[in-house]
């Protein structure tokens, strides 16, 4: 488990991030969710050291994070941030290899090429594994780099909005993988997500922050009811169960009209 | 308090103080209570000597500093000026064409030489900065500083070919020593540029919001960047022609006035010119005070403070960011 | 990957092949015993400060993520100029310090490796690992550098001043054998430290957060390798000079031969491609040229000349 405690980030006199302590279940997908500037990006980079914190602690199994040995660490957590464009000539093979650099740094070994190679069949690169990144589209490319993190084989994945720039198709294929990952591998999956209805339908835990603050942490259904979102995102917020999701509905006007006829539209995705 | 002092009749009023002190500030003493009985000679180093430096001194101040403005608005980058464009070391390449061709160039000849490759540099730099997708605002400068390097390696490889790299580099430093009457008039041509720039402030600010935004408000956005070029390229090539280089003057006056002025060019245009002349002005003093009976040249005093103020300027940004 | 091989095998029997032709081409047998030890020494130089500039490039280039920066932008020439321009002016031309080049070259490495790890370390902190603005601020005290030089060379005699002009560019010419040897051992040494690094450098090509997220301690290992980087360009400078271009230019070529983030191949690649540059310099110096213009003008000059190219070609596609 990670137990994160009371961290805060400042920026000269502007406080960023204000005192957050969140517990991270073990097993579970865990999302960070709230309006913009919230401090959901903050808060994941301080966790895995991209960033420096003002104050505060972070626990990896009852051990403090920042005085393990780098190399050490990257065999536990790794971290997917979301800007990633390289001006490098790379291929998604060799990219993925990346991964392994922890382990073996940077001499593969058999063992760490069965591992890319698993890593590639499971985000269904094959066909792609000799093209240069660059010469990918944006799912794809989100691909090869989630893959990067699959064999890195941590226990614990943050990703940060891993579905900005992606369709619908490409969204949903992607938090497909990261449920299986989480059921099938026994990983625990942070990740800072915007859109509340994938938040609602994926993952097990929520953590929605406000301001900097934690506004409420919890179970999925405990997080998404009208009463703590209208709260958190400041709007009128209809949430309507279907096939067993919690659907929220927070488009101006259209919430007086038939919903469930709605739903199933939204779903199919005409709306 | 400075935001208050910042006026333009405070500012003039200081000009004004700091113009007579230069006229008795240097190597032959002449007292200002010698005023009404000047003998002959004293008189003549006033007239020929003293007047041609503090009015080289005003244009000169004034046009870097104005120049740097616009290219600051055109380019919305406030670490761009002609020091950073490599708009001087364009100008001091062409003046070594020019003198390399015709070895008995005169003044207005090596001007033109010098405007047209100063126009030649700004349009390159402008074009290599539209083509950068990443604008960082560092990134920019630095690039227009690279670029500025490789003309002056051209430059040193032409000079040295022709034996005149001492020349060159005495005659490209800036000092107002030896502006004597007879060879600053060609810094007259800057006020009438002074006033097209007056003419267009406005459009500059907007032509600097971009290409779509500027067109879409009905403005000819090629044709206004490239006047804004040409009156920089041409206000800086006739100050590296009469007076030689003043390192970061274009860059440090309007990033000062704006902090306590705020950015509107029309606003503040005049402001930035009295100051660049201010702040030229107090340098030349100072070289003439500090190791008298000798002169720390112009050139030098301002790129020593002149560099300390760019550091500071850049690390109140670091500070804020 | 294969053809990678095969071009830096290609790049190699190049530079052996132009380093042969340059020791032997016009060679006179009546003053053979003069001609041949003074191009062999210029031959061992060449390597050196090729080999220097180019692990020193692609490691600065692979720190700033950016193909268009080099190390000697920060003013290196200017602080040079300086160094060499004192002490004429403050000693005089028949000083020592200018012509013992055993001073000259230790004074000058002094100061280079002072300012660059000034720069690189003091300015990281003060910058919060802003490299650009590092790198202007490096600028800046070059200019400011560069415009005290040119206020003492006003005035020295124009006597004076050719003497120092001599030692302002980077020259192959006249280089003390003495010297050779202790550049020669630093710079192998920097190459040991730097050949265990080579992977983590593929790594830090992917840029900070990949870096940090893979395991590599960032800042620690920026900061040794940037003083790596700091002791290789000044000893290449120290020796012969600054060659400001130098490195911009090959590493980018290297880039265009080879395509591959792979440091093992990038470091070859690049280091065999600024010998042969250097070699051809040497060559059209002093068979073209008959000795009568400095090499690193004439590298300055190609090399600057492509960067332009490099900058208006670049994003257009």
């Amino acid at each position: 488990m990670i137990s994160v405690k009371g961290i805060t980030k400042k920026y000269g006199s502007k406080t960023v991030v204000d005192d957050v302590s969140i517990d991270i279940e073990k097993g579970k997908i865990t999302s960070l969710i709230g309006p913009n500037g919230a401090g959901k990006s903050t808060v994941i980079s301080m966790i895995t050291r991209l960033l420096d914190k003002n104050s505060g602690e972070v626990l990896l199994e009852g051990d403090n994070i920042f005085t393990q040995p780098h190399g050490e660490l990257a065999k536990k957590i790794t971290i997917l941030k979301q800007a990633n464009h390289l001006e490098l000539k790379i291929t998604v093979r060799e990219l993925i290899s990346f991964g392994r650099f922890p382990y073996s740094k940077g001499r593969l070994t058999d063992e760490d090429e069965q591992i890319i190679d698993e890593a590639i069949s499971y985000m269904g690169l094959k066909e792609f594994e000799e093209r240069y990144i660059d010469e990918l589209s944006g799912g794809q490319r989100q691909r090869a780099y989630i893959a990067m993190t699959i064999a890195q084989d941590t226990e614990y994945i943050f990703l940060d909005e891993p579905l900005n720039n992606l369709d619908m198709k490409h969204s949903v294929q992607i938090m497909q993988i990261l449920r299986r990952l989480c059921r099938d591998k026994n990983k625990t999956i942070i990740i800072v997500i915007h859109d509340i209805n994938f938040a609602s339908c994926y993952s097990d835990n929520i953590v929605a922050l406000k301001d900097g603050k934690i506004a409420i942490s919890g179970t999925a259904n405990e997080v998404i009811t009208k009463e703590v979102l209208e709260g958190i995102y400041e709007m009128e917020i209809n949430i309507e169960s279907i096939c067993g999701h919690r659907i929220c509905f927070y488009f101006d006007g259209v919430i007086e009209g038939d919903s469930t006829e709605l739903a199933a539209n939204y779903l199919i995705g005409n709306a | 308090m400075i935001q208050k002092l910042f006026r333009i009749d405070i500012l003039i009023f200081l000009l004004i103080v700091l113009s007579i002190i230069s006229m008795f500030v240097g190597v032959s003493q002449i007292h200002i209570s010698d005023i009404f009985n000047l003998t002959e000679n004293q008189m003549s180093i006033l007239i020929h000597s003293r007047l041609p430096r503090t009015v080289s001194i005003i244009i000169a101040g004034a046009s870097l500093a104005v120049c740097g403005l616009v290219m600051q608005q055109l380019t919305r980058n406030k670490f761009v000026s002609p020091t950073t464009a490599g708009t001087t070391e364009w100008a001091q390449l062409g003046i070594l064409l020019g003198l390399i061709f015709f070895p008995a160039l005169s003044m207005m000849g090596r001007l033109f030489f010098a405007v047209a490759l100063a126009l030649l540099g700004t349009m390159l730099f402008m074009s290599i900065i539209t083509r950068i997708k990443f604008k960082d605002v560092i990134f920019v400068p630095l690039i227009g500083m690279m670029l500025g390097g490789v003309v002056a390696s051209v430059s040193t490889f032409l000079a040295l070919r022709a034996d005149m790299l001492q020349a060159i580099s005495g005659w490209m430093h800036g000092s107002f020593s030896t502006l004597i009457s007879g060879k600053y008039e060609i810094l007259y041509i800057s006020i009438p540029l002074f006033i097209v720039v007056f003419l267009y402030a406005s459009q500059f600010t907007v032509a600097g919001m971009g290409e779509d935004f500027s067109t879409n408000l009905g403005m000819n956005y090629k044709l206004i960047v490239n006047i804004g070029l040409f009156l920089t390229a041409a206000m800086t090539a006739i100050v590296v022609v009469s007076v030689g280089m003043l390192p970061f003057l274009g860059l440090i006056v309007p990033n000062i006035v704006s902090i306590f002025r705020g950015d509107h060019l029309k606003g503040t245009l005049t402001i930035t010119a009295i100051t660049g002349a201010i702040f030229v002005m107090i340098c030349d003093i100072l070289g003439r005070v500090v190791i008298a009976p000798y002169e720390i040249s112009v050139g030098l005093m301002i790129a020593t403070i002149g560099s300390a103020i760019f550091l500071i300027l850049i690390f109140r940004r670091v500070k804020d960011a | 990957m294969h053809k990678n091989t095969k071009m830096i095998i290609l790049l190699a029997i190049l530079a052996v092949g132009l380093l042969t032709f340059y020791t032997l081409y016009g060679l006179n047998p009546d003053i053979y015993f003069y001609q041949m030890p003074s191009r062999l020494k210029r031959i061992v130089a060449i390597v050196i400060v090729a080999v220097a500039i180019a692990v020193s490039t692609v490691i600065f280039q692979t720190i700033v993520k950016n193909r268009i920066l080099t190390p000697s932008i920060m003013g290196l020439d200017s602080v040079y100029t300086f160094i060499q321009t004192a002490i004429v002016f403050l000693a005089g031309v028949s000083s020592p310090l200018l012509l013992n080049s055993q001073y000259n070259y230790f004074l000058s490495m002094g100061v280079l490796v002072l300012f660059t790890l000034f720069v690189f370390k003091f300015l990281f902190k003060v910058t919060k690992n802003n490299i650009f603005l590092l790198l202007l601020i490096g600028i800046i005290l070059g200019t400011f550098f560069g415009n005290l030089s040119t206020f003492m060379q006003i005035l020295i005699s124009p006597e004076d001043f050719s003497i120092l002009q001599g030692t302002l560019f980077g020259s192959f010419n006249a280089i003390d054998e003495s010297l050779l040897g202790i550049t020669g051992i630093i710079v192998i040494v920097m190459l040991v430290f730097v050949f265990k690094d080579f992977h983590t450098l593929d790594v830090l090509s992917l840029g900070r957060d990949h870096a940090l997220n893979l395991g590599i301690n960032y800042d620690r290992k920026v900061s040794y390798l940037l003083i790596i980087v700091a002791i290789l360009v000044s000893v290449s400078t120290a020796l012969v000079g600054p060659i400001m271009f130098l490195g911009l230019l090959v590493v980018n070529l290297a880039h265009e031969l080879l395509k591959t983030f792979r440091h093992s191949y990038l470091i070859l690649g690049t280091a065999l491609i600024s010998i042969i540059t250097l070699v051809i310099g040497q060559m059209v110096v002093q068979f073209v040229f008959g000795n009568n213009i400095e090499l690193s003008v004439i590298i300055n000059l190609v090399g600057g000349v492509y960067f332009i190219y490099l900058m208006l070609r670049r994003n257009r596609t």
